[in-house]
């Protein structure tokens, strides 16, 4: 079976739940191979072999974690050169994307982005013009390189996995990689609530929340399940909430089991980015917005009486639960 | 400084947007064509960063014949000079290929600054400044909601899931910008007059050194095999909220395991 190499995507100790999802798929089509760039390598390894990785090549040199994508990129492309993977897969997200298009450049193989299925046959399937199309594409490369998107894929444990063989890697990262310096990482609060990709439950507020203040509602909701916040563009444009919680067209894509929009009309600006979120709750006092067409489940009431309530309702059944 | 913006046309979002059935690539004839929302972002960057530093800014577009129409706004905005790749054999390049051309179409013409949009509103791939940097062995800067220059040095807040990151690098560079980083400006009256006296060079493949064998479909490492419009999702349950709709969504939550 090809070597499928997989970039793992991490904090410095816990692997993100994305990665799980692009091991379960590697399965499908070869033997995972995890890359694992900096720290933390060891600890993970076990969680990494429960998902069926047989290999965990580690470069643990801060380069990676002092400049911008380019030293993944060539990391992947010398374990490439020396194996003969059948495919790379990384993460849809921003990096993980950009990762994939410097990857590619070097290689020549063909990148696929944003793949929310792939087939055995190495046939992916993407979702365009805001989820309206769904596309099925290949890599006409001999080698194809698939970013997937977080939360499409159910992540599954291998049925018999063996222990995951860690393999120290030596790379000395060209003065080319090291062109884009990271001085600081700055981190925004966001409580102890999920990524925004990451999270299986993402509420999210618009245009009808009214202010920044109101937000809170949101918030309240999305803790009481566990949950990330999201936000509209209007609701981001208005200074409401921070950019980096957009979902949307020029904002982030999730694909949660759960995405509950409040005050969201459902522009297809809006829809780009949720659309193939699993379970969709709607509350929104215009029963004629076009989010309604998306609904699993929809309220069509005041979002200042229909939240607090649900929230309230969540808390008081999972005490008695 | 010497600023290129690369500019894409694309079908209007608000427009009903389709594949053609012959070759599965965009159809852009069948949409109203606008620049990509992002990249008006980039065109407002580049000329605030000219203004402030000043500078020049060309205008960079890759597409069939109609994108002159992008690249006469971005004129109009304030920008001093355009260029368009435009060649029947670019029709359905993947990121891959056109990363290629517009990278020989800026190294041709040099550059300190290359500033586009952090992803574009039809392919969405936002690969595109990593593959220019990559190809143009520049820093990459990408994903920036604030850009500063100071002499050489360029440096960007990069957005990240957790806040951004603070990132440097010394010129040459590609930066790409996400949306709110600036205002963009409208074309004023006087803009859209001067912007029919300011010259757009037309390139073909052969002017960029390139072949017809290394562009458009037959180029492209990725191909599409087959698509289908998404069926509508099965209506669900809509009701009007009489004073228990929080507790008509919790009996939904749990019946569906949420809670």
């Amino acid at each position: 079976m090809p070597e499928i190499l997989v970039l793992a995507e991490h904090d410095g100790a816990t692997v993100k739940k994305v990665t799980t999802e692009l091991l379960t798929l590697a399965r499908g089509i070869g033997e995972p191979a995890v890359v694992w760039t900096g720290p933390g390598a060891e600890a993970a390894a076990g969680r990494l072999a429960e998902f069926g990785a047989a290999k965990v090549y580690v470069a643990a040199g801060a380069d990676f974690d002092d400049y911008v994508v380019a030293p993944k990129a060539e990391l992947l492309a010398r374990l490439a050169a020396g194996g003969h993977p059948g495919a790379v897969l990384v993460a849809a997200t921003q990096e993980g994307r950009e990762v994939a298009g410097r990857l590619a450049v070097k290689t020549g193989w063909g990148v696929l982005t944003d793949v929310t299925g792939l087939s055995a046959d190495l046939t992916a399937e993407q979702q365009v013009f805001g989820g309206a199309i769904t596309v099925q594409s290949r890599a006409r490369s001999e080698v194809p390189i698939i970013a997937v998107r977080p939360g499409a894929v159910a992540a599954e444990p291998a049925q018999a996995p063996g222990p995951a063989v860690v393999e120290e890697v030596e790379i000395a990262v060209s003065d080319a990689a090291r062109a884009a310096r990271v001085t600081e990482r700055v981190h925004e609060e966001r409580g102890s609530r999920p990524e925004l990709t990451e999270a299986a439950v993402v509420v999210s507020g618009g245009r009808g929340v009214g202010s920044g203040e109101n937000f809170g509602l949101i918030e309240h909701l999305a803790d009481a399940l566990q949950g990330a916040v999201g936000a509209s563009r209007a609701a981001v444009d208005a200074g409401w909430y921070p950019h980096q919680f957009q979902v949307g067209q020029t904002g982030k894509t999730v694909s949660p089991q759960l995405y509950v929009a409040v005050g969201i009309s459902g522009a297809i600006q809006h829809r780009a980015g949720m659309q193939t979120a699993k379970t969709i709750m709607v509350i929104n006092k215009d029963q004629e917005a076009p989010i309604f067409e998306l609904a699993d489940y929809g309220v069509v009431g005041d979002l200042f009486d229909v939240v607090p309530q649900l929230t309230d309702e969540i808390s008081r059944r999972g005490q008695e639960g | 400084m010497k600023i290129t913006v690369c500019v894409k046309q694309v079908p209007d979002t608000g427009t009903d947007r389709e594949l053609r059935q012959d070759d599965s690539t965009v159809a852009r004839e069948a949409a109203d064509a606008v620049i990509n929302e992002l990249d008006e972002f980039a065109i407002e960057e580049g000329l605030r960063l000219a203004e402030k530093h000043g500078g020049e800014v060309t205008i960079l577009s890759m597409g069939p014949e109609r994108a002159t129409e992008s690249v006469r706004k971005a004129l109009a905005m304030g920008a001093d000079r355009g260029v368009h790749v435009c060649d029947p054999a670019l029709h359905g390049s993947d990121a891959l290929v056109t990363s290629a051309v517009l990278a020989a179409a800026l190294s041709r013409d040099g550059f300190d600054l290359v500033v586009l949009g952090a992803e574009s509103t039809d392919a969405r791939t936002g690969i595109l400044a990593a593959m220019l940097a990559e190809r143009l062995g520049v820093a990459q800067l990408s994903f920036a909601s604030r850009v500063e220059a100071d002499g050489q040095l360029i440096r960007v807040r990069r957005l990240a899931d957790y806040g951004y990151d603070l990132v440097e690098a010394s010129l040459p560079a590609v930066v790409s910008v996400v949306e709110k980083i600036n205002e963009p400006r409208y074309p004023s009256f006087k803009g859209i007059m001067a912007a029919k006296k300011k010259p757009v060079q037309v390139l073909a493949l052969a002017d960029l050194g390139l072949t017809e064998a290394e562009a458009g479909l037959g180029a492209s490492v990725t191909e599409v095999t087959g698509f289908s419009k998404r069926p509508p999702r099965q209506a669900g349950t809509i009701s009007a909220d009489e004073g228990q709709g929080g507790i008509g969504a919790a009996d939904f939550l749990a019946a569906r395991k949420f809670i």
